[in-house]
């Protein structure tokens, strides 16, 4: 067990080298490079100090130096300087990914427990109406762009309905008490978050439903039965957590998609994580940045994906034994 | 006292009926997905958007980026759907939306689909080490989140079209290739790829002639809804306006909107309605073909 | 085998009449015919037959735990100690399953949850019976463990299902059905996916446990070297239908149905006669009726060497003496069960 989590941690460490190294040539490859950005941020500059500017760089030197130096100082901390914002892009990413993760996590979560639940209630009657219903509701969740539902739910639930604020994570001005202030988040977070689980809710719920079918025929589950368990226990002790567990596997692959819808929502509710930031980069052709973000992200799901690994050790005893 | 009747495997088999013995009943299979009602109408519906693709910039040759109308008004008998911030038709630009809607999609989808079959197939069939550096790289694409990847690759390249579709692709393979793999690691086991082994076949003769077809169930099953998804991959980039600005689009529509749709519920609902019926019917497509090859599996 | 003559004659189990149908796409299909038998204090009652032939319904219809839909039980009684389960509320026969009436089954590979410990199934099911602390249960478990003779029972209980061989897993499933001493075992196949060293190995742990808890066993399996070793009496089932009962000698040395005798002769052991060759085992002609499509008349009749014109019609069980009876018209004597 422990000897496969540092294997797991290794292999992440090796996966963050590899996504520098691709930063590094998209970097490389990207229009114009760091002397250029801060040339234009000037108002620019003569081709004498540009070439001077790019020997203190270390512009000048072989690309696999380059590449070395790039590496070691990601490593230690240092995505480089946005001219733009006027700030180094770790500090832009330390205050952007917070909120993209939140997002990211309770949109996940709310997804696998109602949406496991969604397929456990759809599975007990599989020919029911509920099950239709769920049915249903996974083609409409692969279909619908997570941006134009983010519109949709903001025309009902903040224009028609105004129940909840529209944009940004934070009243102005912001209530004075802390835990007001928190709740105010919440407030903030219902319509986003809800947005972005309601598509993997949709297939995590047939998912789940599919995967209890299974349980639900299989021999332990009659021998709980014939124990004299009762129903509840027979379904919500024994076959949902057998049943839950390619839901969980599922998460775990899909996460780099959901920090993607992330994103996405962020741009529709106008919330200050790195989806905004990224736009507003693209925008503003200011490649540390884009790239940062992109390092960001990356490293985000390499380490959700060993904790999700961990998870689902923790839950499949058998997984334990073999790795 | 057994008697020395074991022959040896040329006599068994002979090529032809090695790859005619592995099958997968595609008469069956059409059978029952012409008996599916709902995937049929999928299939209709996939079918007019086509044809509206092809056809509807020449029945309607109307200019989607003119400005024809006041802006922002509500739908009404000179605009169907209404006008957006520009004045600009909104069912004028769903029609001409069509047909780049359908190109991206299609040629993205093929190309996703070459890269994760050779990709899955390889490391399927060979396994070994090939397997696991190839699985490697796959899980390495697989931590980039698309979407952020794909911005990147548009911002630091251009948003040239060829770009767009080869960045849809090079972040969504590695689900295909997962899949073939999956799939080949399965069918190699069968006796029938044995034996067209020990009769000295070549390896790309075994994966293409014999191995993939009969991995192509869910193949099929996924290609399809692949399209779908890169539908709404295009629309996602087009929303955030990273496509070609020449180019009409109904996510690069919604995009545009984003700022008004408040006060113009009409600029935004409609684009979106036409990106969820289209890919709605390719998932009907994808329901119906799945319930055709495993007939048992029915509803699930 | 001559115990099986001091059978008490007060009955721990007593079935009647028990049916079960199937709904296949609309079409009633009867899985278990008017089953009839008793089940004495301490006593082991074989049920032989091949498969599909509705022993297994048997067990779970017995518990209640048909799979509904698509099956239902149609019709008869199950008195456990004059009780009758199937008039019970669903509660109250959830308190008899695993308690009064255990079972075990014949996938031990399959038949534990692989995603909780042994302890944790075994305690579950003490807890869900007993009213103990989790502790005290614990203590129980480890002692019900080293019933079934399973060694260092303190590290097995800490064990998943995977980590344990078949014979041990089938083991703890014993343990498990033992939890609350029950009156009776249905042991459905609990062999037959074992090695034949482990089988004989839990026939000696079930026979031992018997000795000790006068618990009765209703063994249910297709292989008469299993009735062989455990069974007092036997009871011989074919599509759905009881067609012999008797004690396992009479079964075994004078069957009465051609059907018996065809499954005898196709299980007992040949020896190589002299010149060193095994004759082939012979096999009843036929294969087991499509039950959708039941053609009136006996049941075996398209298979069976000895039928006559009469055999159009259904046999009813003779009765031929104390819990001795056959459904087949060569033993008509008038007596009808």
């Amino acid at each position: 067990m422990k000897q496969a989590i540092i294997q797991r941690i290794f292999l992440g460490i090796v996966m963050i080298t590899a996504v520098i190294i691709l930063n590094f040539f998209l970097l490389h490859a990207a229009p114009g490079d760091v002397v250029d950005a801060m040339l234009a941020e000037g108002g620019g500059g003569d081709p004498e100090l540009a070439a001077r500017l790019r020997a203190s760089y270390g512009l000048d030197e072989a690309t696999h130096i380059q590449l070395i130096k790039y590496l070691g100082q990601v490593f230690r901390g240092d995505l480089g300087y946005s001219f733009y914002y006027d700030q180094s892009v770790t500090d832009l990413l330390l205050g952007h990914l917070p909120t993209t993760l939140m997002l990211t996590i309770s949109a996940l979560i709310l997804a696998v427990v109602i949406g496991t639940l969604f397929g456990v209630y759809a599975a007990l009657k599989p020919k029911g109406i509920f099950s239709n219903f769920v049915t249903v509701l996974s083609l409409f969740g692969y279909a619908t762009p997570v941006f134009w539902l983010g519109m949709i739910i903001l025309l009902v639930f903040a224009l028609y309905l105004p129940l909840f604020p529209a944009f940004g994570i934070r009243s102005l001005p912001e209530p004075e008490h802390a835990v007001g202030r928190i709740l105010d988040i919440i407030h903030h977070l219902v319509l986003p978050t809800f947005t972005l689980a309601i598509l993997y809710l949709a297939s995590y719920s047939r998912i789940s439903r599919a995967s209890m079918l299974d349980v639900l025929g299989s021999d332990y589950i009659r021998t709980a039965r014939a124990k004299g368990l009762s129903e509840t226990k027979v379904i919500f002790k024994h076959a949902l957590k057998n049943a839950a567990m390619p839901v969980v596997t599922l998460a775990g692959l899909q996460l780099a998609q959901v920090f993607s819808g992330a994103i996405l929502v962020e741009t529709v509710f106008s919330l200050p994580g790195v989806g905004p930031l990224l736009y507003e980069s693209i925008v503003r052709r200011d490649f540390p940045v884009i790239l940062g973000v992109l390092f960001g992200a990356a490293s985000t799901t390499i380490i959700a994906n060993i904790i999700t690994d961990l998870i689902y050790k923790y839950m499949d005893p058998r997984i334990q034994s073999i790795t | 006292m057994t008697q020395p009747n074991t022959p040896n495997s040329d006599q068994i088999f002979s090529s032809e009926e090695i790859t005619s013995e592995p099958d997968v009943k595609w008469q069956d299979t059409f059978h029952l997905f012409c008996a599916n009602r709902a995937a049929l109408l999928g299939l209709t519906f996939v079918c007019l958007f086509i044809l509206v693709g092809i056809f509807g910039p020449i029945v309607i040759p109307a200019d989607p980026f003119e400005m024809v109308a006041m802006p922002l008004m509500s739908p009404n008998g000179q605009t169907l759907f209404g006008s957006d911030y520009l004045g600009r038709d909104v069912f004028v630009g769903i029609i001409h939306g069509a047909r780049p809607t359908m190109i991206i999609a299609v040629t993205a989808t093929l190309v996703t689909v070459l890269i994760g079959i050779t990709i899955g197939a390889i490391a399927g069939y060979y396994g070994g080490m090939v397997d696991n550096v190839l699985m490697r790289i796959t899980e390495f694409f697989q931590v980039l989140p698309p979407l952020v990847f794909a911005m990147v690759i548009v911002a630091v390249f251009s948003s040239h079209i060829v770009v767009v579709i080869l960045a849809i692709a090079i972040t969504t393979w590695p689900t295909e290739a997962r899949l073939t793999r999956a799939e080949f690691l399965k069918i190699k086991e069968n006796e029938y790829v044995t034996a067209s082994r020990a009769i000295g076949d070549r390896n790309f003769r075994i994966i293409t002639k014999i191995i993939l077809p009969n991995a192509m169930p869910p193949l099929m099953i996924a290609i399809t809804l692949r399209v779908g998804i890169t539908v709404i991959y295009e629309a996602a980039l087009s929303f955030l306006g990273l496509t070609d600005p020449d180019v009409i689009t109904w996510g690069k529509m919604i995009g545009q909107s984003r700022d008004f749709f408040f006060e113009a519920w009409w600029t935004v609902t409609f684009p979106g309605v036409a990106i969820l019926l289209v890919v709605l019917c390719i998932a009907l497509i994808g329901d119906g073909l799945n319930d055709a090859f495993n007939p048992k599996l029915r509803g699930r | 085998m001559d115990d099986s003559l001091e059978i008490k004659e007060d009955a721990v189990l007593q079935v009647m009449n028990l049916s079960v149908d199937f709904d296949v796409k609309g079409n009633n299909v009867s899985i278990l015919s008017k089953v009839n038998f008793g089940l004495g204090l301490g006593e082991t009652l074989g049920i032989v037959g091949e498969s599909g032939c509705g022993k297994s319904m048997t067990a779970l219809a017995l518990l209640r735990m048909v799979p509904s839909p698509p099956g239902k039980i149609s019709e008869g009684e199950v008195l456990l100690n004059n009780v009758d389960l199937m008039t019970l509320s669903k509660k109250e026969i959830k308190n008899i399953r695993g308690k009064e009436l255990s079972m075990i089954f014949q996938e031990p590979m399959t038949s534990l949850n692989p995603v909780f410990t042994v302890g944790n199934q075994l305690v579950e099911t003490i807890l869900e019976h007993k009213d103990l602390s989790r502790v005290d249960a614990l203590k129980e478990a480890i002692e019900l463990l080293r019933l079934v003779q399973i060694p260092a029972p303190e590290q097995r209980i800490k064990e998943y299902p995977h980590q344990l061989s078949g014979g041990m897993r089938q083991r703890i499933m014993i343990a498990m059905a033992l939890v609350c001493q029950p009156k009776v075992l249905i042991a459905d196949e609990p062999t037959t996916a074992l090695d034949v060293t482990v089988q004989a190995q839990i026939f000696d742990l079930l026979k031992e446990i018997q000795a000790k808890t006068k618990m009765s066993i209703i063994l249910i399996t297709h292989d008469f070297g299993a009735i062989s070793e455990m069974a007092d009496r036997v009871i011989v089932m074919y599509a759905g239908y009881k067609v012999e009962e008797g004690t396992l000698d009479e079964i075994r040395n004078s069957p009465l149905h051609p059907y018996t005798q065809g499954l005898l002769r196709s299980m007992l052991v040949i020896k190589p006669d002299s010149s060193g060759f095994k004759k082939p085992l012979p096999e009843i002609p036929g294969s087991v009726p499509d039950l959708l499509n039941r053609q009136p008349g006996c049941p075996f009749g398209p298979r069976c060497s000895q039928a006559t014109i009469k055999c159009r019609s259904m046999p009813p069980n003779f009765n031929l003496g104390f819990k001795r009876s056959v459904k087949c018209w060569l033993a008509d004597n008038g007596r009808v069960e």
